[in-house]
């Protein structure tokens, strides 16, 4: 196949990079609603300790 | 202990991707035969190429953790496994962008190379499902590890029998005689690999960071709600959200 026009290809570049970006993008994300939870558990625990000092 | 060095592999792979992309858009030529839309190799076989290490890597851990019965090691493995199939999912996705942009078709089911990846794609699919579905966490790592090992080692075997296949429709971007790039190419080619591996290693770091800090805060939960039990107080210590000790299909038995 002859090779596609720029504005043409471009469309499919985009696309193929949007993926990637979408894809990272995710992956942090969940990443971080992972680690704002375990910060939540460490914040439980330390009540749970002030707790039992009183 | 996984936290260590991770905000400067961060930082080094943001440079990295950032130089990858302005070397593949403002220094690489267009490619005299496909035109602009061969930027996408830029990512997609680095993607490839990381993805499939990353299924090997996560036989190699296996082997580690067979050898030492040391839980970090299943870890190691489960994390890298789960990453490089995150990846697979942007191989399949950007290659098929590319098809239908030079060949017209999303899909061509007579071509080795794609075939071949979808088969290791879907042969790491069932690693979840395999692993998830053994409660007993010694045995869930045994077999979970058995199966990356296995799996590891089919990765090159399929890879090596793809490149003997006489059938080559699909662009090789590195062969043997050292790849059918000139030099500008190239160069942004190896900065988008180096760039792709560095981000595998950040995410796969930072992963193993977030599940041992979970680990780590499931132990200290039990510790601390054995001795409020042993103190004779009613503990009752509800983990916010959901529950993590409720769940034995935890990667790493201990």
């Amino acid at each position: 196949m002859p090779a596609l026009p720029l504005d043409e290809a471009g469309k499919y570049v985009a696309a193929a990079y949007i993926v990637f970006v979408t894809l990272v993008v995710l992956y942090v994300a969940i990443m971080a609603a992972k680690v704002s939870r375990i910060e939540r558990e460490v914040e439980s625990l330390h009540d749970l300790l002030d707790e039992r000092r009183r | 202990m996984y936290s260590k060095g991770l905000r400067p592999l961060a930082a080094a792979s943001v440079v990295s991707l950032a130089a990858a992309l302005a070397l593949v858009f403002f220094y690489a030529p267009n490619d005299a035969d496909q035109g602009f839309i061969q930027k996408i190799f830029y990512l997609h076989v680095p993607l490839a190429i990381v993805s499939l290490c990353g299924f090997i890597a996560g036989g190699v851990m296996a082997i580690g953790y067979l050898r030492s019965r040391d839980g970090s090691w299943d870890m190691r493995s489960y994390v890298a496994i789960h990453l490089s199939l995150v990846l697979a999912v942007g191989v399949l996705v950007t290659g098929a962008i590319w098809a239908k942009g030079s060949w017209g078709h999303w899909w061509v089911w007579d071509e080795p190379t794609l075939v071949s990846f979808l088969i290791v794609f879907l042969l790491y699919c069932c690693y979840q499902p395999l692993r998830f579905s053994i409660e007993d966490p010694e045995r869930q790592a045994r077999y979970a590890a058995v199966f990356a090992i296995v799996a590891g080692a089919f990765v090159p075997l399929n890879f090596a029998a793809v490149r003997l296949a006489q059938a080559f429709s699909h662009p090789r971007v590195l062969t043997t005689t050292g790849g059918n790039m000139p030099g500008e190419m190239r160069l942004a080619f190896y900065v988008s690999l180096a760039a792709m591996a560095l981000l595998f290693v950040t995410l796969w770091k930072l992963e193993l960071a977030s599940k041992h800090a979970k680990l780590e805060l499931k132990r200290l939960r039990r510790r601390l709600e054995a001795d409020l039990e042993a103190e004779g107080a009613a503990p009752a210590v509800a983990a916010p959200g959901p529950s993590t000790a409720a769940v034995p299909a935890q990667p790493m038995g201990g």
